[in-house]
């Protein structure tokens, strides 16, 4: 649960957003899928289609979202929902159909049409120079003139007023690439309203962020929306839509299957209506039953080429047949450590520590992962692309590869091909691949199947110890459930499992024991039947729950915020070496 | 080495800086926008060779000039029509284009004037006059200022002068303008620009013509103002070299002008003093004129100082969302 403030927790409540004096009737009237009272509605799509060669990515797309109103569109990957805002915003120009923007039809023929016609977006992958400033980055491309002067003092007190008005408070003089990844956010949304934006379209806006940080765009949505604004929100979380969304529309194939109220749906209903099935949202896991402990790390420390401390003690005990979850936001950690237990340390990095599998002591460097699976410890990378899968080998390669020099795929000096051909095949039955051909190069299947891929390697080769990076970013929801229940299925046969996820609700629904990381270091562990969203939010944001109010969980300005019991040492750099600047007065 | 030595090598240091500073910013410009640009070379060798030519052919300095200036905007233009808008490997076009530019002025040298690729002599009106800054003359007897003013900063061809001047304006432009903002964004990351409502295409052209317009100047300096005439592979590497004072000014303008001036400075003494007899043994004079490409090849290898080179360079942007 996303801790919304003063606001109850319920998933299937109705548009739950609390924080901001939202009234709460303020969409009720407006009917989906209709304007109401003459005002015209702020985005309406009638019969849009796009195909890319022999895919139709869109078909027949016919949507109408109200003015003043948050507008949620869910589906699976690969449902269309990126190219119709990708038409919105004129990346794409639809095959077929007419977009209406506050009532006046318009061809959008480019982003700077887009733009014109006030549509904002706020990609999920952020467009910003990482080396200009906030105050530079606003400008860029909305330049009053051909000298910078005054359009640099004219967007700083224009900011200086959004950060008033919507809660926005960035430092316009900082460089991007040394704010925290919320923040950048912030910016983009203040390149949206900087160039009087009245559409924001957001594509997964909280995929990057902790649940504190998710929970004050929230607010800054819903601050939006009072003052008239329309908000489209692009997501796969079923629960962002319920909390704060008024109207939804599921994608399912390139083609709108339905359009309603928020508070007249609930997640189950959605999930359904986005898989064309019923999906067990509820692993339906059992108590797990915990043997002696298995994998034991004392101490580990890693400092990396840069001379930065990554990993500042860690112990882990893992115990046979539990799924301990490591939560935490992104880069504090989690993969240097999942890369050591992997056998396959950060190049140049200074590694120490002891690392024991049962009873026997392992190397923490000079190894490899293919000594680690020897071992006994499968490893399942955040990854797949990079290090899940060569992309170009066939899925039999893929499968095999990493255990190809097993006995049982050995003939002699050479490899059995037909029997690994053989054994993938009846992998991919098992686990449900499609297309189920074994000869298919990884890169021509889904992202869902190739994960597949790796996962069924790395389970069916029964591991004792099986490391788990992400194992469902980019997943769709079918094969979401489906992995979930191979990863309990091999904690049941008694194999001890770490599993590493950014994605709190799969934290909690996994996980015996949640053990949360925060800058290199673990900051607690919880049972995670006694513990919620927000204490785990504050644990991910360097906060102690006992000591600190859910509210204000959100990290500091800077990257990688400093812990601040220790405010003396170095701090994860994934925003790159930058030095900690001293904070110029915050707007 | 009394001080007139001193003052005849830094005016060597700067004409020789000239052809790699303008060279160095050509790059500047390039690399900036996103296209790196190995082809300096080439460019600066078909600049000379045209400008040569027309300068030899109609007597006047000026179409000289402005023949070398179409000569290299002729190989930009081959430049950005792979990489920019044919997404090509930027690298393997600037290589195409350095042997094309080698091979193509001795031919059609020889073809011209049949003098083995070379262009026959400039005199007069051909070549770039020397100017003198006002009130040289004056100033020269004060110790040390009017030297440095009379002999050093005064006296050269106004390609040195423009040279010199293209370090501020490039800095302005870079800094201070609309231009110069979108042309560092594109650099970084053109999908920021893109998604701004700007063409990367028209961005990433206009700075190919601009470096066009300056690998001219250098390639026309050259020939017309440093040498009189053309002479088969007369560049000798000032491109890569141009290049390499370009990472070890970390891309940024004033940092250019210094670091091509080390260049000049080296290949000046380099000059001057052919052996440097160190008592038991003498540096043989092949060491000194190598020793600005082994600068070359060292800071090329990363080992002084880090280099940040603009994060989108080398890749041709293809519109994602």
């Amino acid at each position: 649960m996303i801790p919304s403030g003063e606001h109850e927790p319920g998933p299937a409540q109705g548009p739950g957003f609390g924080a901001a004096a939202a009234p709460a009737g303020a969409w009720a009237g407006a009917p989906a899928g209709a304007s109401a009272g003459g005002a015209p509605a702020a985005i309406e799509l009638r019969g849009i289609s796009k195909s890319f060669g022999p895919v139709q990515a869109n078909k027949d797309i016919d949507l109408t979202v109200a003015r003043g109103s948050i507008h949620g569109i869910v589906g699976e990957n690969g449902a269309g929902k990126s190219t119709l805002m990708s038409i919105l915003y004129g990346f794409y120009r639809p095959d077929a159909g007419t977009i209406r923007i506050g009532g006046r039809e318009i061809a959008i023929t480019d982003s700077q049409t887009a733009i014109r016609a006030g549509i904002g977006m706020v990609f999920q992958h952020f467009k910003l120079v990482p080396n200009f400033t906030v105050l530079e980055n606003v400008i860029l491309g909305a330049e009053d003139g051909p000298w910078l002067r005054g359009s640099l003092a004219r967007a700083r007190g224009e900011l200086q007023r959004l950060a008033a008005d919507y809660d926005l408070q960035v430092d316009p003089d900082r460089t991007v690439e040394t704010l925290s990844v919320g923040h950048q956010q912030r910016v983009e949304i203040l390149k949206a309203l900087y160039r009087r934006a009245e559409i924001l379209i957001l594509d997964e806006p909280t995929g990057v962020l902790t649940p504190a940080e998710a929970d004050h765009l929230f607010r800054i949505l819903g601050g939006l929306r009072d003052q008239g604004k329309t908000i489209v929100l692009i997501t796969h979380k079923l629960r962002e839509i319920m909390d704060i969304t008024d109207t939804v529309s599921v994608m399912r194939r390139g083609e709108i299957v339905t359009t309603m109220p928020t508070r007249d749906t609930s997640p189950e209903r959605l999930a359904e209506a986005m898989v064309g099935r019923k999906v067990l949202l509820d692993s339906g896991r059992t108590p797990a039953v915990p043997g002696p402990a298995v994998l034991d790390l004392k101490g580990l420390r890693m400092v990396d080429k840069d001379g930065v401390e990554r990993l500042r003690g860690i112990d882990l005990s893992l115990r046979a047949g539990e799924i301990l979850g490591l939560a935490g936001v992104s880069g504090n950690g989690q993969s240097a450590l999942m890369e050591i237990l992997g056998g396959y340390p950060e190049p140049g990095a200074k590694v120490e520590g002891r690392l024991t599998l049962n009873g026997r002591p392992l190397p923490l460097t000079r190894t490899d992962a293919g000594a680690r699976r020897d071992a006994g410890i499968g490893h399942i990378p955040e990854d797949r692309q990079a290090e899940g899968l060569i992309m170009d080998f066939a899925a039999w390669e893929n499968t095999a590869f990493g255990y190809h020099d097993r006995a049982r795929y050995g003939r002699g000096w050479l490899m059995d091909t037909a029997a690994m051909r053989a054994e993938a095949a009846a992998w991919m039955d098992q686990f449900d691949v499609r297309p189920r051909d074994p000869d298919l190069a990884s890169r021509n299947f889904s992202g869902g199947n190739q994960q597949k891929l790796v996962v069924a390697r790395e389970i069916e080769n029964d591991p004792t110890v099986l490391l788990i990076g992400q194992p469902t970013r980019g997943v769709d929801i079918g094969a979401i459930e489906f992995i979930h229940r191979r990863i309990i299925g091999l904690r049941d046969a008694g194999r001890a499992i770490l599993l590493v996820s950014v994605e709190l609700d799969e934290i909690m629904q996994l996980s015996d024991r949640i053990a949360v990381m925060f800058d290199g270091r673990i900051m607690g562990e919880r049972l995670p039947g006694q513990t919620d969203a927000g204490e785990l939010g504050l644990l991910m944001a360097g906060l102690d729950p006992a000591t600190t109010a859910p509210e204000d969980g959100i990290p500091p300005e800077v990257g990688g915020p400093a812990p601040p019991f220790d405010p003396g040492r170095d701090r994860p750099s994934d925003a790159g070496p930058a030095s900690p600047s001293p904070s110029k007065g915050i707007i | 080495m009394d001080f007139a030595t001193v003052i005849q090598i830094l005016d060597s240091a700067v004409r020789l800086m000239t052809p790699l500073l303008l060279a160095c910013l050509a790059g500047l410009f390039s690399e900036r926008s996103g296209i790196f640009d190995i082809g300096l070379e080439g460019k600066m060798l078909m600049a000379a060779f045209a400008s040569a030519a027309a300068a030899a052919v109609t007597g006047n300095v000026w179409i000289g000039l402005a023949a070398g200036v179409a000569g290299s905007a002729a190989l930009s233009l081959v430049h950005g029509a792979a990489s920019i808008t044919f997404r090509g490997n930027q690298l393997i076009s600037g290589v195409a284009i350095n042997f094309l530019a080698s091979g193509l002025t001795v031919l059609l040298g020889q073809t011209w004037f049949g003098l083995g690729g070379r262009t026959p002599a400039l005199d007069g009106a051909a070549r770039f006059a020397e100017w003198q800054l006002p009130f040289a003359a004056q100033i020269a007897p004060v110790p040390v200022i009017g030297p440095l003013y009379a002999d050093v900063l005064s006296g050269h061809t106004p390609l040195v002068y423009v040279a010199l001047l293209a370090v501020p304006a490039t800095w302005w432009l870079l800094y201070r303008t609309r231009f110069g903002l979108r042309l560092r964004a594109v650099g970084e990351n053109p999908a920021s620009v893109d998604t701004a409502g700007v063409s990367v295409t028209r961005l990433r052209w206009t700075a190919i013509a601009i470096t066009g317009l300056l690998t001219g100047l250098a390639g026309a300096y050259l020939a017309t103002g440093l040498s009189a005439g053309f002479v088969k592979e007369m560049s000798a590497g000032r491109g890569y070299i141009a290049l390499a004072a370009l990472i070890f000014a970390n891309w940024r303008p004033w940092r250019a002008l210094g670091a091509t001036f080390l260049f000049g400075l080296m290949e000046a003494v380099a000059n001057r003093f052919p052996g440097i007899d160190l008592g038991p043994f003498t540096v043989p004079s092949m060491f000194m004129n190598a020793l600005p490409y082994i600068l070359t090849v060292i800071i090329l290898a990363g080992f002084i100082g880090r280099a940040t080179p603009p994060r989108a360079g080398g890749e041709p942007y293809v519109k994602e969302s």
